[in-house]
């Protein structure tokens, strides 16, 4: 563990735990987007989604526009510029041809990004033509070279950073895949020849140069031209490319809104082994759950933003009070004070630390021993080597033998007995689905499970499902089988409509987008003849043939309430409930008449007396 | 208020087979009746011991027999008498009947509620059930229980046996009176609601009382909707809950002493101030919630985010089947939920019976989404697995577990341990003794009691803080008491099983090697953690080089106090007396924390001593002297303190006046700090 040797004897209240939420402005990515802006681009040629003709240059504006959007909630500290090339006005630091760097006041050219500069972009078609205007910038007879200022336009735009703290990238969107196929003879060589020599020289301070190539529907884009020399393909990567880029359009405009995390360890703890043997983990948090971000308190006439200021008063003097640092529990009619220290000392049962007590077959981990979500752990040789290889000895033990290990957590807040459960990579499809190490599952204790299964144990025992029962069950499962379902398929419909509110009032967009609800069943699937067919067997199984007359049983309940309700309409007839009102007389009643009104008035019967009558009131209007 | 109060009996085994787990019992007890006093007041405990010399109950008197069984308290509200009767437990002398003492039990329960508290009424009986009970006057003994358990459904009893089960060898007549007595207990979940647990160890004892009563409350009532067509009426409940340390409250010492009925609360006030402008102060009215978007803070009126708020209905629908395989343990998000039929629908019964048996068979999991209260704004996705019941008189039930959305995953990349470099891997020799390891390190031997199955196992640090609790009722300035003996079998390895496997663990011990990473020390990090890093540059990456040819930095696991003293006595910066000073004191503290046994502290006194010297001729008395208390201190509190004995048997003293200058310890306070240890203890 990470400690300071004074912090030895410092309380540490403060679980590390909680900070995981508030991101950290670790790593970033500086992103540039270079846009074909030529008269090409404007051609209209391609289908776009409602079946009629786009442009090339509104499906490259109109995916930036849908990432930028997604961008500024997943990774709000990245930076970015947008920079258009083949244009008639010029706007860039360099003061280069052809090059319009799109901003908005405010900002710098790279930068984060801001409501007003998503808005501005997503009309940026509207004015174009007039404020930016499209023209081919590599023409015969001129030496300008419009690709070439742009991605020098870029380079220097992402001078600003360190290569080591940030990720700088650019994207290129362009559908001339032979940008001097207009260009002839040694004009041309030299013009590929500097073209090329400045994206190297780009690669070279760091930056990476992406590609996302616009085909029209009869003329693939070849990429072997030109384009495969600048971002360095060849062999098979080239043959792939055209496939892979496009799906990385379906991802841009499919992106989910989901704040992304850097990696960060939680905390370093030491794990001590029986005999001695004392090795370092890393832990991390891999599944939280998602909260759409931290409210900041605004002033709402000013809307400027507000601290909180705590103050603690004597409840017995009204004096402030400093500091309290003595807690009370009443107990047998007397204050027990103790000291946060004292409390802290009752906390330390163990010295830190995850020691480790034993192994268990994985059958004793049963499903309810579970309290919050689990904590990852991996080695490290950071500070004591040799810690690696015990750790995969034991993991792969583990695994081999299907056993878990037991071990004692002394955090701070709450020191808990734990699972370690040992986890097999698992690889699918080049990406890393589950990483190699152990989860740490933090396990209840006894006052901590609730035997609610006996609650309604009957002495005359519980009926039994018949085996014909079970196998009409084992049929409707085995028709209704999801079956690649993967854990966190869905996305949290709460969290996406929180996020499209923010953006909606944020754009001022008149229009909320539109949230898909991913989590209800699939009714379709349910209602096909097979399924439709297993359900109903075990329906009748179960039920019987008569199961509606059931299902009215049930419906008693509500019968009854309309009961209720009509006894209470004819109560509350008793009274001129006007004339109490106007005479303030309201306050006589008790309050089962007072209920008699509410109840007849089809309102809410809680509260206390008051409550009560100014319901009433608000209910008559008065 | 009193409404869920309960009415409960402990009766209680004392006789001589009892007496080694007697602290244990009261301990669970005591803290039983503390947590009464502190959740639940009103609730009444009367407490039954039984194998005593004497005999003191009403039925004695009334109609005879029953022998050997003392009502030590007659039922009453809890109080503070209440704990301390039961933490003084008689020990008794004679073997006691537990039937006897069943039946006083019930006679007392009866006597003092009659037919009031239906259902509440408890007995909770903690017995090894190690001798015979006497024949009854009529009928056979099986007979006198099914009558006895008639009565107590009659009258809305449960009945909770905890049979503590030492593991001493016994021979086979005794045998034969538990296997008799076993089957007698049992006979009595067939009428009434009653458990029995059995318990081998003092540490399940402490877990195997539920200590703190809490009346279940359904999350969910209503249909589990298989389809549209077909639907299940469910209750849910909570299955698992923290039980969460109490929230004290804020104490305040203004109140005059006289004042009487001060109430010493503190109260909390916030003002909401303008950042830019903390003279001006905003009425919480005022106030709009903002959210980030990029730089920006949107400011939403909760109108706003009302009126666009995802709502779903109320509503538990099934989404599909899954393999079990396909949800890892890992992905369970919360505390556990827990479905079952409900209890006055047989169909409903049958229902979720049939299912959850499918389910078991074919291994499979149902995937459901969740929507428990109308206005709830969210939705919950997670997992059902199926429980089947060994029990007729439980009916089938599935656990439920909430699952992660896809934004709640986090997906950082880890390295393949299959392509890390061979040093890094263990070697076949190593893998098998990481196997042996793995299988002897065993805590759930066959035919024997599980260790630490969390059933069982007691939170130690409520225990501890309920021990406290009391014992600051009666003295306020006690000191937080230690852990107990069968608490530490929760916090460390049980001493038991280690010695079992102690070949096993010298054998895992000696294949492997662990060294501190050369190029990045623990106390260099430490020491040099604001300095340049410059100060790394002419280290040797080779541990055990020669201290005369390389400038030690840094102080090595196996020439601690050589390369202490060739640190301290560099001259090349005046800082080296400080910083050597400073990283000897991380190592005696890295030595004695993770001690085992102490195996450790022969090297601790080495560097100790090497320290103390060092000081001395430096002049820094103060820095090991401080250092010094610190250590005792700290290994005070963490239960080290067989460090602070060894520390006093091997004569280490402070630095005193006489030896450096600028000490404050007198020549004859040299020992005090471990003479000051021994009378509070």
């Amino acid at each position: 563990m990470d400690m300071d040797p004074d912090d030895v004897f410092r309380d540490d209240e403060d679980d590390p735990e909680n900070d995981l939420l508030q991101d950290r402005q670790s790593s970033k990515e500086l992103v540039v987007f270079l846009v074909d802006a030529s008269p090409k681009m404007f051609n209209i040629t391609c289908p776009g989604e409602d079946q009629e003709n786009t442009s090339h240059f509104h499906v490259a504006v109109s995916c930036i526009a849908q990432s930028l959007k997604v961008q500024i909630i997943n990774r709000p500290y990245d930076e970015i510029a947008i920079c258009f090339f083949n244009t008639r006005e010029k706007k860039n630091l360099q003061d280069l041809n052809g090059v319009y760097v799109f901003n908005v006041a405010e900002r710098e050219y790279l930068d984060s990004l801001t409501a007003r500069f998503i808005k501005e972009f997503d009309r940026v078609e509207e004015s174009f033509s007039k404020v930016i205007g499209s023209q081919y910038g590599i023409v015969p007879g001129s030496r300008d070279n419009s690709l070439y200022n742009a991605i020098w336009v870029a380079q220097a735009l992402l001078r600003k950073g360190s290569a080591k703290t940030a990720d700088k990238r650019i994207l290129l969107l362009t559908n001339e895949d032979d940008p001097f196929g207009s260009i002839k003879g040694v004009t041309k060589l030299d013009m590929t020849r500097t073209t090329l020599q400045r994206a190297k020289d780009a690669q070279d301070l760091g930056i990476a140069i992406e590609l996302l190539p616009l085909s029209r529907p009869n003329e693939e884009f070849n990429v072997s031209l030109f384009y495969a020399d600048l971002i360095g393909l060849d062999g098979d990567e080239l043959a792939q490319f055209m496939p892979l880029a496009g799906e990385r359009f379906e991802d841009m405009n499919k992106q989910l809104r989901k704040r992304m995390f850097k990696k960060r360890r939680v905390r370093r703890i030491s794990f001590m082994i029986p005999g001695g043997l004392s090795i370092e983990l890393n832990t991390y948090a891999l599944i939280r759950p998602s909260v759409p971000g931290k409210v900041t308190w605004l002033d709402s006439v000013t809307n400027l933003p507000l601290k909180a200021e705590r103050s603690l008063i004597c409840a017995d003097t009204g004096a402030i009070v400093k500091e309290a640092n003595k807690r009370f529990q009443t107990y047998k009619n007397k204050d027990i004070t103790f000291t946060t220290d004292e409390l802290s000392e009752i906390k330390r049962v163990s010295t830190g630390n995850l020691r480790l007590l034993g192994f268990k077959p994985l059958s004793c981990l049963k499903d309810y021993h579970n309290l919050k979500p689990s904590l990852f752990v991996c080695p490290s040789d950071e500070e004591v080597m040799g810690s690696t290889c015990i750790f995969i000895a034991l993991y792969r033990s583990m695994i081999r033998l299907k056993r878990f290990a037991v071990a004692f957590y002394g955090s701070s807040s709450r020191p808990q007995l734990v699972a370690l459960v040992a986890q097999e990579e698992i690889i699918d499809g080049g990406g890393q689905i589950e990483p190699p190490g152990m989860h740490i599952i933090y396990l209840p204790y006894s006052d901590d499970i609730r035997p609610i299964e006996e609650l309604h144990a009957d002495t005359s025992g519980v009926p039994l499902a018949t085996d014909d029962q079970i196998q009409k069950a084992a049929a409707l499962v085995k028709r209704v089988d999801l079956k690649d379902f993967s854990v966190c398929q869905f996305s949290n419909p709460a969290l996406q409509s929180h996020y499209a509110l923010v953006q909606a009032m944020a754009l001022d967009e008149d229009e909320m987008p539109e949230i898909t609800d991913e989590t209800l069943p699939d009714e379709e699937g349910m209602a096909r003849p097979g399924i439709a067919k297993a359900l109903e067997e075990f329906k009748i199984c179960v039920y019987g043939e008569n199961y509606e007359e059931e299902d009215e049983k049930a419906n008693n309940v509500g019968k009854k309430r309309k009961q209720i309700t009509e006894e209470a309409v004819n109560k509350a007839a008793y009274y001129d409930w006007g004339k109490l009102a106007d005479d303030g007389k309201l306050k006589d009643l008790t309050v089962q008449e007072l209920k008699t009104y509410l109840t007849a008035n089809k309102l809410t019967v809680a509260g206390k007396k008051e409550v009560l009558i100014n319901r009433i009131l608000t209910h008559m209007g008065k | 208020m009193a409404r869920n109060k309960e009415g409960l009996v402990l009766l209680i085994d004392v006789s001589p087979s009892m007496h080694s787990v007697l602290p244990e019992i009261q301990k669970v007890c005591s803290l039983l009746i503390q947590k009464k006093l502190v959740y639940s007041k009103y609730d009444e405990v009367g407490v039954v011991v039984f194998g005593t010399k004497d005999t003191k109950n009403d039925l004695t008197a009334e109609v005879g027999g029953y022998e050997h069984v003392t009502v030590l308290q007659p039922i009453k509200v809890v109080d503070g008498d209440l704990v301390d009767v039961v933490q003084q437990l008689p020990r008794g002398t004679v073997p006691g009947d537990f039937m006897d003492a069943i039946v006083v039990g019930m006679d007392l329960l009866i006597k003092k509620f009659q037919e009031t508290i239906k259902g509440k009424k408890r007995i909770c009986l903690i017995t090894n059930a190690m001798y015979p009970i006497k024949d009854p006057y009529e009928g056979t003994k099986e007979d006198q229980v099914l009558t006895l358990a008639e009565q107590m459904a009659v009258h809305g009893m449960k009945i909770d046996c905890i049979i503590y089960r030492g593991n001493q060898k016994r021979d086979p007549h005794e045998n034969n009176v538990i296997e008799k007595n076993d089957m007698l207990l049992s006979i009595f979940s067939k009428k009434t609601k009653a458990k029995a647990v059995h318990v081998e160890s003092s540490t399940s004892l402490l877990g195997a009382l539920r200590t703190r009563n809490v009346t279940p409350v359904t999350t969910y009532r209503g249909d589990l909707e298989i389809s549209s067509t077909f639907k299940i009426k469910v209750w849910v409940y909570k299955k698992t809950s923290e039980e969460r340390f109490p929230t004290l409250k804020k104490y305040s010492d203004n109140a005059p002493s006289t004042d009487k009925f001060a109430t010493h609360e503190i109260k909390l006030d916030y003002e909401y101030k303008i950042v830019q402008d903390p003279s001006k102060v905003v009425p919480p009215e005022q106030r709009i919630k903002g959210y980030r978007y990029g730089p920006q803070v949107i400011p939403i009126s909760s109108a706003e985010l009302d009126a666009v708020k995802f709502r779903p209905e109320k509503s538990v629908k099934l989404l599909g089947f899954t393999n079990a395989s396909n949800i890892m343990r890992h992905y369970y998000m919360k505390d556990v939920n827990i479905f079952i039929a409900d209890p006055g629908n047989k169909k409903a019964i049958l229902a979720v019976s049939a299912l959850v048996r499918a389910m078991k068979e074919m291994n499979k999991v149902a995937i459901l989404r969740c929507v428990w209260r109308q206005g709830q704004s969210n939705v919950v996705i997670g997992v059902l697995t199926p429980n089947v019941s060994d029990n007729n008189n439980i009916a089938d039930s599935f656990y439920f577990n909430v699952l992660p959305f896809a934004e709640d995953v986090r997906e950082f990349q880890f390295p393949s341990f299959s392509s890390l470099p061979v040093s890094l891997q263990p070697s076949p020799e190593q893998q098998e003794a990481a196997d042996k390891l793995v299988m002897m390190l065993d805590l759930a031997p066959a035919g024997k009691e599980e260790f630490l199955r969390p059933e069982f196992t007691p939170n130690p640090v409520l225990e501890r803080f309920y021990h406290h609790l009391e014992l600051k009722s009666k003295h306020p300035d006690t000191a937080v008491p230690p852990l107990d003996e069968s608490l530490k079998r929760i916090t460390e390895p049980d001493p038991e099983v280690i010695s079992k496997t102690k070949l096993v663990i010298d054998d895992f011990r000696r294949h492997f090697e662990l060294k501190e990473n050369p190029k990045l020390k623990k106390s260099t990090r430490r020491l040099l953690k604001d300095k340049s890093s410059g100060s790394y540059e002419n280290q040797s990456t080779d541990l055990i080089a020669s201290t005369s040819e390389v400038k030690v930095e840094t102080l090595g696991d196996l020439t601690t106090v050589s390369d202490f003293e060739a640190m301290i006595s560099r001259r090349d910066s005046p800082e080296w007396v400080s910083k050597a000073i400073f990283a000897m004191k991380n190592k005696i503290f890295d030595l004695v924390e993770n001690s085992f046994e102490g195996d450790n502290y022969p090297k601790a006194l080495e560097c100790l001593i090497a320290l103390r010297k060092a000081c001395v001729v430096e002049q820094e008395p103060k820095q090991f002297n401080n250092f010094l208390s610190h250590v005792c201190r700290f290994c005070k509190e963490t239960n080290l303190s067989s460090f602070c004995e060894f520390l006093a048997s091997k004569d280490v003293t402070f630095i005193t006046k006489t030896e450096a200058e600028d000490s404050e310890i007198e020549e004859k306070d040299a020992r005090s700090l471990f003479v000051k240890a021994e009378p509070s203890s």
